[in-house]
C-alpha cells in the first residue's frame, strides 16, 4: 500500500521474513482459522441467523475502528470515542421528540463538536493525542451522563426501530450501514489527497509539514471525522437496543476498536492505514469472544485471551519494525 | 532535569549589556517555573478557602478534611507508581483492573488468614506490573499497548476469581489484615498514614537517588540515557514493577477497608492517577515531574469531588465533567509555561 513495503528484499532471512507474512496477512489466516474451527466444532455456527447476529454485533466496534485506523494511521490515538457514543446516544434520546431526522443530525454534530475539540487541543495547541481524547474520555461520560441526568431511556421510535432491526434483502441495516461507512473510509484512504496527507502525516509529521501538506487542517479533520463516526456507532448501538443507557454504552469500545486496528495490521506507530485488515481485526475479536461464549467459556476467560491475542499481534509487529 | 537557568541561552551572550527587556524575560521563565512546579498547589488553596467560605463547616470540619485524605489515600498510593512511570516517559493503564483484582484477591485469600490476603494481591499485582515492564524493556513493546492489554487481563482474572462477578468475598472482621483499612493511629486512619508514607518514600527515591535520578534521565531522552550508561531495562522494568504493587496494595487497603473484595471497582482509577499526576505538574512527555505535585492533584481531584458532593442540587455526574475540564485546562497551561520557560 505505501512506500515501506519495499523493504521486503529477497534476504535469506526466514524468520524476518515469516514475521513480516504474519504482520501483514496474519489477521486473515487467524479469521480463516477461526472460521474452520468454528464450522467443524460449534454447532449452527453457519446457521444464517448466527452469521447475522455476529456481523450485527461487530457494527459499533468496526465503525469505531475504521475511523480509528484513520487517527492512528496519523500516529495518534482516541480515547474518547466510547464517550462520544454515550453523549451521541443521550442526545439521541433527549432530542427525539424533534423527529427522529433532527435527532440523528444533533447526534452526529455533537460526535464532531467533541472531535473538533479534541482536533484543536491536538493540532493548535500541541498537546499529546492520548491526554486531549483522555480528558474528553473522562470528561465527555460526565457530559453524556448529566444530559442524560444518569438514567436509562427507552427509545421509542419507528425510524430508529427499522434502522436498529430491519433487513435488506437480508442483511440487516446496520450491517449495510457499516459496510456504507467502510466504502467511503476506504475512498478516502485510497483514492484522495486527504488519504495521502494522513499517512505522510503518520510517516513524519515534520517532514510532511515542509512539504506543504496542510498538518493542522487535516489532523483536525481526522478527530472530527473519528467523532462523528463514534457517534454514528452511539445511535446504531441506541437503534438496536432501542434504549439510552450513557453510563453503559461504549464503554472500554476504545480497547476494542484500538485491538482491531492493530490486529489489523496497521501499526501504532503511524504511516499505514489498513481498512480491509481493520474490520477483519475487529470480526476476528468478535469472533474469538463469540466461539468462546458458545463454547461455554465464561466472559472472563474471553477477556484473558484477548489480551494475550493483542500482546501476540503487537509483539509480531515489533519484530517487523526492526527487521 | 528540565531546569532552566536561562544561562545557556544564544541570545543573551549575543546582546552584550543585559537590557530591560531580557531581564523581564528572565522574571517571566522563573514565574513560569515556579507556576509549573505549584500551579495545582496554588488551585488547590484556592479552591479549598473557596469551599470552606461558601459552605462553612459544611466542608471546612475536622471529620470532612479526614474523609477527604481518607478517600485521597487510595488515589495516591496508585499516582506515586504512575508518577515514576510518566516521569520516566511511559504510561501505566492497567492500574484500575490491578486495583480490582487485589481487592478480589485479598478478600480471597481473607479465608486462608491475613498473611495470605496480603500476600496473594501483592504477588500477582507484582507478578503482572513485572510482566508489563518486561515486555516494554525487554521486548520494546509500546507501554501504552502492553498495560492496555494487562488492562483488559487483570479485570478479566478478577472475574475469573469470583466467579464471573457473581461472589463476593467478604473479608472477615475479626483479622488483623482488617485493621489496614479500618484502623487508626492517633486518629488518621491507617489507609492515609501508609499513602503518607508511600508518597514520602516516592519523593525521596524520585528527587534524591541514583534511581531517582535514572528514571528522570530516561524520561528525558532515553537515547542520551542508553548512552551514559544507564541499564535501562532494569530501571524500566522496576518502574512497572512498582506501580503494579502500589496498585496491589491500594486493591489490599480497599478490601480491607469495605471488608469485601468487588470485580467491578477501579473502572477509570488509571485514568483518574493520570489526571491527578498531570495536573500535579509532571509532564506526560516525561522527564520532568514532582511528588508533591501529584499529592495536591489527587486533592484537589477530591476536594472538588467532595465539593461537588456538598452541591446537592448537581448532579455527581458534574464531577467527571470538571476533571475533565481541569485536565484540559491544566495541559494547555503547562504547554504555554514550558514554551515560556524555551524563550
Amino acid at each position: 500500500m505505501t512506500a515501506t513495503d519495499l523493504t521486503a528484499g529477497r534476504r535469506p532471512m526466514a524468520r524476518a521474513d515469516v514475521a513480516d507474512w504474519l504482520a501483514e496477512r496474519g489477521v486473515y489466516v487467524g479469521l480463516l482459522l477461526l472460521i474452520a474451527f468454528n464450522l467443524a466444532f460449534t454447532p449452527r455456527f453457519a446457521d444464517a441467523d448466527n452469521i447475522r447476529l455476529q456481523f450485527v454485533q461487530v457494527v459499533p466496534v468496526a465503525i469505531i475502528a475504521l475511523g480509528m485506523a484513520l487517527v492512528i494511521g496519523t500516529k495518534g490515538i482516541d480515547l474518547s470515542v466510547g464517550s462520544v457514543m454515550a453523549i451521541s446516544s443521550a442526545l439521541l434520546a433527549l432530542f427525539l421528540g424533534y423527529g427522529p431526522v433532527v435527532a440523528i443530525v444533533i447526534a452526529l454534530v455533537g460526535g464532531a463538536a467533541v472531535g473538533l475539540l479534541n482536533g484543536v487541543l491536538i493540532s493548535y495547541f500541541g498537546i499529546q493525542p492520548i491526554v486531549a481524547t483522555l480528558a474528553l474520555l473522562v470528561g465527555g461520560r460526565g457530559l453524556a451522563l448529566v444530559i442524560a441526568q444518569g438514567r436509562l431511556t427507552e427509545v421509542f421510535d419507528p425510524v430508529l426501530a427499522t434502522i436498529g432491526s430491519d433487513r435488506l434483502v437480508g442483511i440487516p441495516i446496520v450491517v449495510l450501514i457499516a459496510v456504507g461507512v467502510a466504502v467511503v473510509v476506504a475512498v478516502l484512504v485510497t483514492r484522495t489527497t486527504f488519504g495521502r496527507y494522513v499517512v505522510a502525516i503518520g510517516g513524519n509529521a515534520d517532514a510532511s509539514f515542509l512539504a506543504g501538506v496542510p498538518l493542522r487542517r487535516t489532523l483536525l479533520s481526522v478527530y472530527v471525522l473519528s467523532g462523528v463516526l463514534a457517534a454514528l456507532a452511539g445511535i446504531v448501538q441506541t437503534a438496536r437496543l432501542s434504549a439510552s443507557d450513557p453510563s453503559f454504552v461504549g464503554n472500554l469500545i476504545e480497547l476494542s476498536a484500538i485491538t482491531a486496528v492493530v490486529v489489523g495490521g496497521t501499526p501504532l506507530s503511524g504511516g499505514r492505514v489498513r481498512i480491509l485488515g481493520t474490520l477483519a481485526g475487529a470480526m476476528l475479536m468478535q469472533l474469538i469472544g463469540a466461539t468462546l461464549i458458545s463454547h461455554n467459556l465464561p466472559d472472563s476467560a474471553t477477556r484473558m485471551v484477548q489480551a494475550a491475542i493483542i500482546l501476540g499481534a503487537v509483539f509480531i509487529q515489533r519484530q517487523r519494525t526492526q527487521a | 532535569m528540565t531546569t532552566t537557568t536561562g544561562d545557556g541561552d544564544p541570545a543573551s551572550i549575543a546582546i552584550a549589556d543585559p537590557d530591560q527587556a531580557e531581564r523581564a524575560a528572565n522574571r517571566r521563565e522563573r514565574v513560569a517555573a515556579v507556576l509549573q512546579r505549584a500551579g495545582a498547589f496554588v488551585v488547590l488553596v484556592v479552591v479549598t478557602v473557596l469551599a470552606s467560605l461558601i459552605f462553612g463547616t459544611r466542608f471546612a470540619s475536622v471529620d470532612n478534611f479526614r474523609n477527604i485524605l481518607e478517600a485521597s489515600s487510595f488515589l495516591g498510593l496508585v499516582a506515586v507508581g504512575m508518577t515514576f512511570v510518566i516521569v520516566g516517559g511511559g504510561i501505566d493503564l492497567s492500574v484500575g483492573s490491578l486495583l480490582a483484582l487485589a481487592a478480589v484477591l485479598a478478600a480471597y485469600g481473607s479465608q486462608y488468614g491475613s498473611l495470605v490476603a496480603i500476600a496473594l494481591p501483592l504477588g500477582v499485582c507484582g507478578l503482572i506490573g513485572l510482566i508489563n515492564g518486561l515486555l516494554i524493556a525487554r521486548a520494546r513493546m509500546a507501554a501504552f499497548i502492553v498495560t492496555l492489554a494487562t488492562l483488559l487481563f487483570a479485570r478479566g482474572m478478577a472475574f475469573a476469581v469470583s466467579n464471573e462477578g457473581n461472589t463476593i468475598f467478604h473479608v472477615r472482621e475479626d483479622l488483623a489484615v482488617t485493621w489496614l483499612g479500618q484502623g487508626s493511629v492517633a486518629g488518621l486512619p491507617v489507609p492515609i498514614i501508609i499513602a503518607g508514607v508511600a508518597l514520602l518514600l516516592g519523593w525521596v527515591v524520585l528527587t534524591r537517588t541514583r534511581y531517582g535520578i535514572a528514571v528522570t534521565a530516561i524520561g528525558s531522552s532515553e537515547d542520551a540515557a542508553r548512552l551514559m550508561g544507564l541499564p535501562i531495562a532494569r530501571v524500566k522494568t522496576v518502574m512497572y514493577l512498582v506501580s503494579g504493587l502500589l496498585a496491589g496494595l491500594a486493591g489490599l487497603l480497599v478490601a480491607a477497608r469495605s471488608a469485601s473484595g468487588q470485580s467491578t471497582i477501579g473502572v477509570g482509577f488509571e485514568l483518574q492517577a493520570i489526571a491527578a499526576v498531570v495536573i500535579g505538574g509532571t509532564l506526560l512527555t516525561g522527564g520532568f515531574g514532582s511528588m508533591a505535585g501529584t499529592l495536591a492533584g489527587v486533592l484537589l481531584l477530591n476536594v472538588i469531588n467532595n465539593v461537588i458532593n456538598q452541591v446537592g442540587t448537581l448532579s455527581s455526574y458534574f464531577q467527571q465533567v470538571v476533571s475533565g475540564l481541569f485536565l484540559v485546562i491544566v495541559v494547555l497551561v503547562q504547554r504555554y509555561l514550558s514554551r515560556e520557560q524555551r524563550l
